[in-house]
Parts: structure tokens; sequence; C-alpha cells
């Protein structure tokens, strides 16, 4: 069980999770410290180390519209967030799956700051306002790479089945 | 069965006769392109290689393309060293649809892959970029992908789990005026579905006003059709097509003329007098908060931008320069503008029309991303107000969250230079 820790707008852009003028650095393990660069409350929540693994941002709708840089999935992955938006724009999203991001789309999620979240398959419960709302699933072909570990080990595997002899 | 053409081009890919909405296939991959993100795409590429024994190659160094755009002449020490690793990897990997800091070779991606002949009718192209989705002014399925789904193209030359997506049918009437561009006709479509309304969707584009757009308008449709969340835009080949390829791009071979079916199944149809259409701007902070230019007349503003993937090219210079000349950009106001690629930049020193530019009062810089995306040139201070023919107008895209962009066209854009308020170039006073 995990807490709401910040609450987004519609159509959050990747310009917003990470700004462009960050984008020389690409590696997973250094994208963090950039993460919502652009709104200083929140990226120092994150940088402070305050907030405990699958801590929950929620989002609005088009979550992560914009480019298709990776570092914006790599970057909330770097801080262990599980997002839950209305929908999610269609890069972020594979991104999100490919890097083992976790989302959840949750188009009538009523949730504030604080509220105390419980995620299940194919409900989203709130604790403190004692409602529950359904997940709209994921397509069963996005569930492979995710039950692989993420894309590079779905890649990997792939690729050792080709040079069997 | 009835089929889109992007169904037609994934069947093809995938090895099928027909394929339906909503089939995952694993298409082969014609043309995989990436620009600096490459380093990251390099990155993940040795991971999946990591302890398997086996040397990491590429499938096909012949369809890949690699394009430094997006901080060239490198801003850091950051940037260079990643250039650097990406230089030494095309070479190692035998990649020759390379592009560098050079000449006539270098540009922004999505001119680079059309002038050169890269993109084909018919052909899948990903690209670690989401304005991909522009290739698909050729008759191509062209999207946007993330690195390490690049990556696991480089080495399977496939990719992996794609739902073959629902389309929409948007039919242009009629034919644009003189000073309303392709740009104001994509910006009113986006602010009628809105920033989702294609998303996971294919946008085909049909008409006359399509019929007698130059490849150039069809390449800012498609290239801004992600930002109504479409997967891809893409205009059945035509004679047009066949027009620019060869006359342009130099391709001699034969092309796949793919067309849909006439009776293909579409998730809906949207249709647009484009004789009707006013120039649209495209309002902070998305870019479907999209206005007619009456609604934000007179709006002060101190940096105008013309460049960039969507608006960079011939066409947009020329008609930029063609209302500047003689004139002046206004005190107060200052106006860059970056062509979108060296071959773009060295016609366009030729017919004079960065002379004309520069006599007004612009800065030309070098072809690349330039201000667009905030990383390099053209950052806006706090309360500056930018309106650019760039294709975002995001919190903080050109560098500064404190300031904002507004969208337009190059006619625009140039009409409001001289007077430096938002000024409609129909109006004649300029
Ligand atoms: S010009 Fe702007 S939108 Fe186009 S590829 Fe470069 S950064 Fe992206």
């Amino acid at each position: 069980m995990t807490k709401v820790i910040y609450k987004l707008e519609d159509d959050i852009s990747t310009d917003i999770i990470y700004p462009g003028r960050y984008m020389a650095t690409v590696l997973p393990a250094e994208t963090p410290q950039y993460a919502f660069a652009d709104i200083p409350d929140l990226n120092k929540m994150l940088n402070d180390k305050q907030v405990p693994p699958n801590s929950i941002l929620a989002g609005g709708k088009n979550f992560g519209c914009g480019s298709s840089r990776e570092q914006a999935a790599s970057t909330l992955k770097g801080h262990e967030l599980v997002i839950i938006a209305k929908n999610f724009a269609r890069i972020f999203l594979q991104n999100s799956i490919n890097l083992g991001l976790q989302t959840v789309a949750c188009p009538a999620l009523e949730a504030s700051v604080g509220d105390e979240i419980e995620i299940t398959k194919d409900k989203v419960f709130n604790k403190t306002n004692r409602k529950s709302f359904d997940i709209i699933p994921l397509p069963a072909s996005r569930q492979a790479i995710i039950d692989a570990g993420g894309l590079i080990q779905y890649t990997r595997k792939r690729l050792l089945e080709r040079v069997k002899p | 069965m009835s089929q889109t053409i992007v169904q037609k081009i994934l069947a093809r890919a995938a090895g099928k006769s027909q394929v339906n909405v909503g089939d995952v296939l694993e298409p082969k991959v014609d043309l995989a392109m990436s620009h600096e993100n490459a380093a990251l795409v390099l990155n993940q590429f040795n991971e999946i290689y990591k302890g398997t024994g086996i040397v990491a190659k590429v499938w096909q160094p012949d369809n890949i393309a690699i394009i430094f755009d997006h901080r060239v002449p490198a801003e850091s020490r950051k940037t260079a060293t990643n250039q650097k690793l990406i230089r030494d990897f095309v070479e190692q990997q035998g990649i020759k649809k390379f592009h560098d800091i050079r000449g006539d070779e270098i540009g922004i991606c999505h001119q680079i892959l059309p002038e050169n002949g890269y993109v084909r009718p018919g052909s899948v192209v990903v690209g670690t970029d989401s304005h991909t989705t522009s290739h698909g002014a050729l008759g191509a399925f062209a999207f946007g992908i993330g690195a390490t789904e690049m990556a696991s193209v480089w080495t399977l030359g496939t990719v992996l789990n794609v739902e073959v997506p629902a389309t929409i049918k948007v039919v242009v009437n009629g034919k644009l005026n003189k000073y309303t561009a392709p740009k104001d006709l994509i910006l009113y479509l986006i602010g009628q579905i809105s920033a989702e309304g294609a998303n996971f969707k294919v946008i085909e584009y049909h008409g006359e006003g399509i019929k007698s757009m130059s490849t150039s308008g069809r390449l800012t449709i498609c290239n801004m059709s992600v930002e109504a969340g479409a997967t891809s835009g893409i205009v059945p080949p035509d004679e047009e097509t066949e027009r620019y390829l060869s006359e342009v791009a130099g391709v001699k071979d034969e092309l796949n003329m793919i067309k849909p079916d006439d009776d293909a199944e579409y998730d809906k149809i949207i249709e647009i007098d484009a004789s009707l259409l006013t120039p649209q701007i495209a309002c902070p902070h998305t870019v479907d908060n999209v206005k007619p230019i009456d609604k934000v007349e007179g709006l002060k503003i101190e940096q105008i931008v013309i460049g960039s993937c969507t608006n960079g090219r011939l066409d947009d210079l020329r008609i930029a320069a063609e209302i500047i000349k003689g004139k002046k950009v206004a005190k107060g106001t200052r106006m860059l503008v970056f062509p979108a690629s060296g071959r773009i930049y060295k016609q366009a020193m030729k017919e004079g029309l960065l002379y004309d530019l520069m006599e007004a009062g612009a800065v030309v810089m070098n072809p690349g991303c330039g201000p667009c995306l905030g990383v390099h040139q053209g950052a806006l201070g706090d309360g500056e107000k930018a309106l650019s023919t760039t294709n975002r107008n995001f919190k903080g895209r050109m560098g500064n969250p404190n300031a904002e962009v507004y969208l337009c066209s190059p006619a625009v854009a140039a009409a409001s230079a001289i007077t430096g308020v938002i000024t409609n170039p129909n109006n004649g006073s300029n």
C-alpha cells in the first residue's frame, strides 16, 4: 500500500517530466536527478529521497505527451514511482513498459495528495475515500515485455533464440 | 478485404496478405533513424548483448540512419562526447547514412531523410524522435519509438508488438489561400480534435487541398500529426511524391505507389474546407489551444523564430523573405532563422533569401534544431513571448518555464516580425 505524493494536471508533456536542456544526460543511472526540474517542489521532494518506492504520482489525461525521449520514463523509474493517469500518450507508455516503469490507466480515479492507495490487477482502491476505480488493462502484447522483465531482457531472449543452432 | 494504406504497409512488412485493426505484428523495418540520442540507443544495444557471448552487430547497417541535429555544433562537453561515441560506433558498424556536422550533410533528421531519398512510399520507418511521423508525407508508415525499442530494432531488424492502428481519414477540400499555409491547416485540425484526439491512431490525408500541396507542406502536416497524439500521419503517394523523390531526392528506382482501398474502413472521417481557413495560432502551453489569428492579433512578441523540422524548408523561407524584403524587424523584437538543412541553407543563399532576411534584421543560424527544444540557442527570458514556426509550445519548451511560446506559420511569423506584435499577413498593413 502506498500514498499519492503529488497531483498533476492534464497533458503533462515530456518537457515537464524531463526538460530538453538535460537531454545530453542519457544514462538511466544519471537521469533521476532532473525529474520535474521545472516543478521545483516536486523535484526537491524526489531528490531528498523522502519518497518511498511505489509512491504514486497522479496525472490527468494524455500523460507523457510530446517527445519520444526515454529519459522521461527512466527518470521516473529511477525514483521507483507508480504513475496513475486517465490515459497515456503512446510513446511514453511504450517506453515505460520497456523500462519497467509502472503505469496505471485509471480514467475515473478520485484521489488527493496523502490518500492511501492499493492497486490490484483490475482496480485502484482508494483506502482514504473508500472508493474503488477500474483500471484499463494493457493489451496482452505489452504484457509479454513486462513478464520478461523489460525490453532488454525480451530482446536478448529473442537474440539467443535466433543464434541457437 | 478493403484496407487502409497503413494496413497494407504493415501486412507487407509482416509477411501477411491482410491485417485487421488490433492485430499484433512484428513488422520488418526499412529504415531506423536516430539523432544524438543514438548515444542512449548504443548503451541499451550493448546491454542487450551483455552476457550473451555474441559480438554486438547491428542487423543491417544500410537500414540505419544517424543524424546529428539536436545540439549542433555541440553545446556542451557531454554532447560532444556523446557525438564522439556515436561517430566511433558508426565507423565500426559500417553505417553509411550518417550525417555529421558538415556543409551539405548537416540538417534536421526530418529533412535529411526525405531530401536524401532515404524514405520510400510503402516502407516502415521508425525513429527515436516523436516527429518521425513527418515521413508519412512520402507514403511511408513512420512513427516514433524510444531508445531501448530502437536498440531492439538494431538487434532484430523488426519492431516488436506493433498493434495495427485504426485510421482517421481527413479530407481537405478546396485550396489554401496565399497567406494561409499547411501549418494553419494542421493547427486548425489539432485544435478541433485535441492533443489526444488521434492517440494510438493514424491520420490519412486526402482531398484537393492535399493533392495540390507540395511535399514540403505535406511534411509539415504529417510532422505535426503527432501533436494530436497520432502514431503517424500519412499521405497516399501521388505524382507530387514521384516528382519530389526524383527531382529533389534523386531517387531513380521504381516506387511502390501503394494506395488505400476506396472502401477501406475508417475510425472516422473529418472534412475541412481549406479555402475557408484563416491563419491559426497555438497559444501557450498546449498545441491544441488553437485560436484564429484575430483573437490574438496585437500581442507583443520578443522573439520570432522561423525554422525547425516543421517549417524550415525552402517554401517557408521563400514566403518569409517575400514578406519581409525591404522592411525591418521591429525594435524590441529579435528574429531567428534556422534553415532545416545545409542544402536548404545553400539554396536559400543562392536565391538571396538569407540576404533579404538579414537585411531586415534577422539572425540566420546554422541548420539544426536550434531554439526549438530549448537546449542550445535562442532561449527565452523570464516573461518573454516567442512566436515560432516550430511545433511545440509546452511549458519550458524554449528553455524557460516562465516564458510563453505561440506557434504559427512562416507568413505570420514574418509579418509579425515587422510589427513586433502578432499580425495577420493578409491585412496588408506590413
Ligand atoms: S526541430 Fe524541434 S521538433 Fe524538430 S526534430 Fe528538432 S527538436 Fe524535434
